[in-house]
């Protein structure tokens, strides 16, 4: 499905990716870890089109496509979707009526009829029991005055709403208390599903416990320099990221 | 003669209407006088810095005369012309007892002619008029107050009997027929008041009858808010392209009335508007809302100034403005709080977007405080579009333009959501959506 090959990315003029290779077939669920400024958020950045990152160098093909061909609303159209670290605030737009808007966007582009009103409400009222999104979150503005748990289960909803093929978590875990990281970690799982790809950027290894992953690659210094299945993610957190960060392979026990 | 005056003197030597009571022929008088020692303002007034008059000092206008060719008909299609229950029709300054529609007023309430209640059969109106008309503008500094106060005869009225809470709103409607080949001026007058712990909305619209006539309005309204009262006001100014728009509203505002106003400047090619309210009395509330679009060459200019002369009461402002092209737009908010204004809550925020480069605002707020128990903030946010919103939605699936179109309604909405008339609302979206609409293809093609 995702195919990314020697991808190298700037942001603010300062190289940050130095060649990323990574493969994500339908149906697994890859997590990407790694220290702070290791480039974790900035792959999932760049795959999502930001126009703050810089791709110098390497290929993306998603579904046979260039993906880096693509404006960031084509991506999100053709299946990409990236639930933000930091979900931006948006006065004015009310949250329903954008989540409207991007569902109806999405379904225009693979020829389906729009949702009317009534549809759409039928539909958000289904999805959002299991993210405990109330109709206050649906009728306020995007974002707006939301605690950093509602920015992210919003952020889950969306991707329910959306279906994507291609789901990649920026950090959704940072800041979460464990209440909130299960619905999140909840909604996600629902997700999973043969014909879709999760990846899970994320500096712990907690939200794991709760979104098992099929693989784990570790990023250091703009390269995944390790990759495993889920028990690398259990032996980061007990052994850090020091050793990679030296590059030192860990002393077997 | 001085060169002043007789710079000034086309301006006022003739038309004045002449009739009346004496002490609006004294009104006119004093006017005329002052206006002629006054002068037109230049830039090195501060009230003026950012506006230069020139285009309208330097212009040949024919005072407007008495309107021949609009019928019931045409005035129905104008824009706005559907907004209120009541509609009271104001052409080049003289009210229009044809356009007008004011059957079926509650019992006590008047709404019309001001010219009537100036001259008319009714006691209560006369003495109304002669209490308020040319007390609470000030044109003993304001010049162009004063040109209009010199030529005063004529406009709009409403008067609201104490305790009458009045459902429908009462639209005055102000065209400016613009039917001679030549550049008019007209000065539209209007006075508004409410007696105690009555209530009603009050929609003023400012539209030429001809696109693309070249007028001046000079418009000068007064409202008084009696105790306990609330009044909510707009003003919507979308005149010709080629209009020239100067317009004052002096508000008074007693103890524990509640005045809203909502202006809306979606056209002419040069406007002013100045808004001063009065709190004068505690527990006395002012709001000021303000929505302006320039596009193209246009000039908006929005003073407001909000002056707290008693204590415990709050204001609350907020002023967004939209500029394409080569437009040019100034916002300054003045807010006043004298000595005896103890706990003022003043809150001011302004803010525009910019959506070329070649765009320009002035703004400025400006707080003058004389007490010292209060709370004063103010806020002002000039820029483009929040790029990472903006982000946000196209990773979404938006397009660039869903997405920009997006964020600008939203900006607007913020001001339109508060409008409480619901075909003038749904009239102001789809102009200003339009014309917003036109102005981004420029934005795009450029």
């Amino acid at each position: 499905m995702l195919e990314v090959t020697n991808l190298q990315v700037k942001a603010e003029g300062k190289e940050i990716l130095r060649g990323i290779d990574l493969t994500v077939n339908t149906g697994e669920v890859h997590a990407i870890m790694g220290p702070n400024g290791s480039g974790k958020s900035t792959l999932a950045r760049a795959l999502s089109g930001h126009p703050e990152y810089e791709v110098t160098g390497g290929t993306v093909l998603f579904e046979g496509k260039d993906l880096l061909e693509m404006d960031p609303d084509e991506r999100a159209r053709e299946g990409i979707f990236m639930a933000f670290q930091y979900p931006v605030e948006i006065a004015g737009v009310n949250n329903a009526y954008f989540l409207k808007a991007a569902l109806n966007a999405k379904r225009k582009h693979h020829g389906q009829p729009e949702l009317d009103a009534i549809e759409f409400m039928q539909l958000i009222r289904e999805k959002a029991k299991d993210l405990e999104i109330d109709q206050a979150m649906l009728s306020r503005s995007v974002n707006e005055g939301f605690s950093g748990g509602e920015k992210k289960r919003n952020e889950i909803f969306q991707m329910t709403l959306l279906e994507p093929k291609l789901a990649i978590l920026d950090e959704t875990d940072s800041g979460l208390d464990i209440d909130a990281l299960k619905i999140v970690a909840k909604g996600v799982n629902a997700m999973r599903s043969p014909e879709r790809a999760i990846i899970v950027v994320t500096h712990y290894q907690r939200l794991l416990d709760y979104i098992v992953p099929d693989y784990v690659h570790v990023l250091s210094g703009g390269r995944i320099v390790k990759s495993g299945g889920k028990e690398l993610a259990l032996e980061l957190e007990s052994k850090g990221y020091g050793w990679i960060e030296t590059g030192a392979e860990p002393v077997q026990a | 003669m001085t060169q002043l005056a007789e710079k000034l003197h086309p301006w006022v030597a003739s038309g004045r209407p002449a009739g009346g009571p004496r002490w609006l022929q004294d009104l006119r008088e004093r006017s005329a006088a002052t206006f002629s020692s006054l002068g037109f303002p230049t830039v090195r007034d501060e009230e003026w810095r950012f506006t230069n008059v020139a285009p309208i000092t330097a212009g040949d206008f024919q005072l407007a005369g008495a309107p021949t060719g609009l019928s019931p008909a045409l005035a129905d299609g104008l824009p706005y012309a559907g907004s209120g229950a009541h509609r009271v029709v104001v052409v080049n300054g003289r009210y229009s007892p044809e356009l007008s529609r004011v059957g079926g007023l509650p019992r006590g309430l008047t709404a019309g002619s001001l010219g009537a209640a100036i001259n008319g059969e009714l006691q209560a109106d006369r003495e109304i008029v002669q209490r308020y008309l040319g007390q609470l503008a000030d044109f003993n500094t304001r010049a162009f107050a004063a040109l209009n106060t010199a030529f005063l005869d004529d406009g709009g009225y409403v008067h609201v009997p104490d305790g009458l809470i009045l459902e429908a709103p009462i639209q005055i409607l102000f065209v400016s027929s613009g039917e001679s080949a030549a550049a008019t001026v007209s000065y539209p007058r209007c006075l508004i008041v409410l007696g105690d712990r009555s209530q009603a909305r009050v929609i003023e619209t400012y539209v030429s009858a001809t696109t693309n006539a070249v007028h001046l309005t000079n418009a000068v309204t007064e409202v008084f808010v009696g105790e306990g009262a609330v009044l909510d006001h707009y003003k919507v100014q979308q005149e010709s392209e080629q209009a020239f728009h100067l317009g004052t509203m002096h508000v008074h505002a007693t103890r524990s009335a509640n005045f809203s106003s909502h202006s809306f400047s979606l056209g002419g090619r040069f406007v002013r508007n100045d808004v001063l309210a009065t709190l004068d009395g505690e527990g006395a509330e002012v709001t000021l809302n303000g929505l302006y679009l320039a596009d193209g060459d246009r000039l908006v200019d929005n003073h407001t100034t909000i002056d707290h002369a008693r204590a415990h009461c709050p204001s609350h402002e907020v002023y967004k403005g939209i500029l394409g092209g080569r437009a040019k737009a100034v916002f300054n908010g003045k807010i006043i709080v004298r000595q005896d204004a103890q706990k003022t809550d003043a809150k001011q925020t302004n803010r525009a977007l910019l959506l070329s480069d070649d765009a320009l605002i002035n703004t400025k707020p400006q707080l003058e405080i004389f007490a010292d128990d209060v709370k004063c903030t103010h806020g002002a946010a000039i820029g483009q579009l929040d790029e990472d919103a903006l982000f946000y939605l196209r990773a979404r699936g938006l397009t660039y333009y869903e997405a920009r179109d997006m964020l600008i309604h939203a900006f607007a909405g913020e001001i339109l959501e508060r409008v409480k008339v619901e075909p003038l609302k749904v009239e102001l979206e789809s102009q200003l959506y339009t014309q917003l609409a036109r102005d981004l293809a420029e934005v795009d093609a450029a």
